[in-house]
C-alpha cells in the first residue's frame, strides 16, 4: 500500500473521528439553547409559560395507556396513574396498582413532598374494596384540599379532580 | 438551604424524543470503527482484513439491538450515551485486533513460554454479553427509584464484592481478581455501580443532617462527629482495599466518588477540603509502608531510571517509559493505525496501556477526540442529574458519572505519567470482560434515569372550575 494512501487514510480517519465529536456536540446544542429554566416561585401565569401550556395540551399519543390496566380492576374509567401537575415535583407520575400512596415530607413517603406547607405525613391515597380511590388527610397542619373543600373525612377522588397540598397539585388520570 | 437543588426545573422545548438523532449517530458510530479497521488492515498487511464485513455487521447488530430496546423501553432517553459507548467499544475492538496482529507480541509471549491468543474475538464476545446486560437492565429496571429500596443491601453487596478478591491469589501483584474455574472477574468494576446506589440512597436521607448540623470554625463548616462517621468508614474501607489488595485505582475511585457525591448532596466545600486532606494522608501513609505501592510511586517519579547503567532495585518495569515514548513518537497526528510501535509495550498493551497505542497511532488529535468522547459521556450524566426530578436519581447519576470520570482520569493519568500508575482499565476501550460488562450496565442505568428525567410533563386536566382554592404562593 502506497505511503500516500496511508497518509490520506490516517488524516481522513482523524477527520471522521472529530466530525463525530462535532456532530455529538451539535446534538447537545439543543440542550443549551432549547431549554426553559423555570425558577421556583416565579410567576407561572406570565407570558413565558404559554408555550408550555400549548405543548402540554397535545400529549404524545404513546403516553396514553389503555384503560383498565390497573391490576385486576378492569373497570372502565378507573384511574391508572397519579400525576403531580403543579409544584416542584411537577411531572412526576406514579402508576396506581392497588397500593397505598403516602404523601408527605417524610423520606419513606411514596411521594416525598419538598413543600414548605406539607407535613411529614400529610395525606394518603388508597383504594377501597370497590377499587374507588380515596384520599385521606392524616392530620396535617395546613390541610389537604380536594377541589376547594378542605378534607375532614376520607373522600373518594373523582377522575381529574385536583388534590392540593400547599403548592403541590395532584390528580388521578386514566 | 440544602434543598436548593429543587429551585429550578429544566425542560426541553424541542421534540422530547430524540430517537432518530440517536439512530443517525449510531450509524455514524458504527462506520467510524469499520473505517479504522480497514485502515489498520491496509497498513498491516496491504489488504482489507477478511473479517471486515462480519465485524461491521456484528457491531451494527449490537448497536441496532441496543437502539431498538432503548426506543421501546426508554423512548425519551438521552440520544448521545448509546452512540458514544458504541463508538468507543468499536474502536477498542479495532485496536485490540491491531495488537493481536503484532508479531513482536507473539514472539515475546513465546519467549516467556506463554500462549499468545488473539484477544479481539474474546472481546467481541464480551461486548455482545455486555450489550445483552444493557438490554436486560433496561427491560427489567423499569424505574431507577426501585434501586432506592436496596440501599443497605447494596452496601453489603458492594462490601462482599470488594472483600472477595482477598481470598484469591494475587495476579501481577494486585488482588483484584476472583477466579471461578477458567473464568476470572474483577468484582471492583461491578462494585462501583452498586456502591453508587448505596451512597445515593444514604446521602438522600442524611444530607440535611450533614449540611446543616455543623459548627463554623475558621471559615470552614465542621460537621458533627456522628455525621463524620460514614465518611471515616468509607475512607478506612478504601485504605484497607489499598493495603490488602494493593489496588490503588479502586480505592481512589471509591473515595473520590464518595467525596463528589457528598459535595453534591450537601453543597459544603468543607467536605472537599476534608476529602482531599484525608486522601492525601492515606496515600502518603500507604505509599511509605506498602512496598507494592512504593514501587509504583518511585516508577512514576523516575520513569526512565530502568534504562540507567545501574538501575535501582525498584526499577523493574519499562512500561511507563515505553508508554511515554509512544506518546512522544505519535506527535500531533500520529503514525497511523497499524503503523506505530506501541506493541513494544509487551505486557498489558491491550488493557492498561491501550491509551499509549491510541496516543502513538492517532496522535494528540486522536487522543483528544477519545478523551472528549469520554467527557461527553460524563457531561450527559451530569446533565441527566440536573434534569432528574427526584433527589435519588440526581445523586445516582452524579455518582455514576463521577465514577466514570475518575476512572478515565486515573487510567489516562497513570499511562501519561501524571499520577502513579494503577491497575484500572480504560472504560469500553481496554480489553477485559468485567470492565465492558460493568460499563455497559452503568450506561444502561444512566439511560434509564435520563428517560425518566426527560419525559415530558403530562398535560394538566382541563380546568372545569376557574375559581378553585387559592394556591399558596410565596
Amino acid at each position: 500500500m502506497s505511503e500516500l494512501t496511508l497518509t490520506v487514510m490516517r488524516l481522513g480517519f482523524l477527520a471522521v473521528l472529530w466530525l463525530f465529536v462535532i456532530v455529538a456536540v451539535q446534538v447537545i446544542r439543543s440542550d443549551l439553547f432549547g431549554t426553559r429554566v423555570t425558577q421556583r416561585g416565579s410567576a407561572r401565569r406570565g407570558a413565558p409559560d404559554r408555550p408550555q401550556q400549548q405543548r402540554q395540551a397535545t400529549p404524545p399519543p404513546q403516553r396514553q395507556q389503555p384503560a383498565g390496566r390497573g391490576g385486576g380492576r378492569g373497570r372502565r374509567g378507573a384511574p391508572t396513574k397519579l400525576v403531580v401537575s403543579e409544584g416542584t415535583l411537577a411531572g412526576t407520575t406514579v402508576a396506581l396498582q392497588g397500593q397505598t400512596i403516602s404523601l408527605g415530607r417524610a423520606h419513606d413517603s411514596t411521594i416525598v413532598l419538598d413543600d414548605d406547607y406539607a407535613s411529614s405525613r400529610h395525606a394518603r391515597i388508597y383504594p377501597d374494596r370497590d377499587g374507588q380511590w380515596i384520599v385521606e388527610d392524616l392530620g396535617s397542619t395546613n390541610g389537604t384540599y380536594l377541589d376547594r373543600t378542605r378534607l375532614t373525612t376520607p373522600t373518594p377522588i373523582p377522575l381529574g379532580a385536583p388534590i392540593r397540598i400547599g403548592k403541590t397539585v395532584i390528580e388521578l388520570r386514566k | 438551604m440544602s434543598s436548593t437543588s429543587n429551585t429550578t426545573t429544566i425542560s426541553t422545548i424541542g421534540p422530547p424524543s430524540r430517537r432518530n438523532t440517536e439512530l443517525a449517530l449510531l450509524v455514524f458510530a458504527v462506520i467510524v470503527p469499520v473505517f479504522a479497521y480497514a485502515n489498520a488492515g491496509l497498513a498491516l498487511s496491504d489488504e482489507l482484513p477478511s473479517g471486515m464485513l462480519s465485524y461491521g455487521l456484528g457491531l451494527g447488530l449490537l448497536a441496532g439491538v441496543g437502539h431498538l430496546v432503548v426506543r421501546k423501553f426508554a423512548p425519551y432517553a438521552d440520544p448521545l450515551l448509546l452512540p458514544i459507548a458504541t463508538l468507543l467499544n468499536g474502536l477498542g475492538l479495532v485496536i485490540i485486533w491491531r495488537l493481536d496482529q503484532s508479531r513482536r507480541l507473539a514472539q515475546q509471549a513465546k519467549n516467556a513460554d506463554r500462549v499468545f491468543s488473539a484477544a479481539a474475538p474474546n472481546q467481541l464476545i464480551y461486548s455482545a454479553m455486555a450489550v445483552a446486560l444493557f438490554v436486560g437492565v433496561l427491560i427489567f429496571l423499569k424505574d431507577h427509584r426501585i434501586l432506592q429500596r436496596y440501599t443497605y443491601i447494596s452496601m453489603v453487596g458492594a462490601l462482599i464484592l470488594l472483600i472477595l478478591p482477598v481470598f484469591f491469589p494475587p495476579v501481577f501483584g494486585a488482588r483484584i481478581w476472583v477466579r471461578v474455574g477458567s473464568f476470572s472477574i474483577q468484582p471492583a468494576e461491578f462494585a462501583k455501580i452498586i456502591i453508587a446506589v448505596f451512597f445515593s440512597g444514604y446521602l438522600m436521607v442524611k444530607r440535611d443532617a450533614l449540611a446543616l448540623a455543623s459548627r463554623r470554625v475558621m471559615g470552614l463548616y465542621l460537621p458533627r462527629g456522628r455525621d463524620l462517621g460514614p465518611i471515616l468508614v468509607v475512607w478506612a474501607m478504601s485504605i484497607l482495599i489499598l493495603v490488602f489488595e494493593t489496588d490503588l485505582g479502586t480505592s481512589l475511585l471509591f473515595f473520590g466518588m464518595f467525596v463528589v457525591m457528598l459535595y453534591v448532596a450537601t453543597e459544603r466545600t468543607s467536605w472537599i477540603v476534608f476529602g482531599l486532606l484525608m486522601s492525601a494522608a492515606g496515600a502518603v501513609g500507604v505509599a511509605s509502608f506498602e512496598p507494592h505501592v512504593k514501587v509504583r510511586v518511585m516508577a512514576w517519579l523516575h520513569p526512565f531510571a530502568v534504562y540507567q547503567e545501574h538501575p535501582p532495585s525498584w526499577a523493574t518495569t519499562e512500561q511507563i517509559a515505553q508508554a511515554l515514548m509512544s506518546f512522544g513518537s505519535g506527535g500531533v497526528f500520529g503514525t497511523g493505525l497499524g503503523q506505530g510501535a506501541s506493541d513494544l509495550i509487551g505486557f498489558a498493551a491491550n488493557s492498561d496501556f491501550i491509551l499509549a497505542t491510541i496516543g502513538e497511532e492517532l496522535g494528540l488529535a486522536g487522543t483528544m477526540a477519545i478523551l472528549l468522547l469520554y467527557g461527553l459521556i460524563v457531561e450527559r450524566g451530569m446533565r441527566t442529574a440536573l434534569a432528574a426530578r427526584d433527589p435519588f436519581g440526581k445523586l445516582l447519576s452524579i455518582g455514576l458519572s463521577a465514577a466514570f470520570a475518575i476512572q478515565v482520569f486515573v487510567v489516562a493519568g497513570g499511562v501519561m505519567g501524571l499520577i502513579p500508575l494503577t491497575g484500572m482499565t480504560m472504560p469500553f476501550v481496554a480489553y477485559g470482560g468485567s470492565s465492558v460488562l460493568a460499563n455497559w450496565a452503568l450506561i444502561a442505568i444512566l439511560i434509564r434515569i435520563s428517560d425518566t428525567a426527560r419525559r415530558p410533563a403530562p398535560a394538566p386536566a382541563p380546568s372545569t372550575d376557574a375559581e378553585m382554592t387559592q394556591v399558596v404562593r410565596p
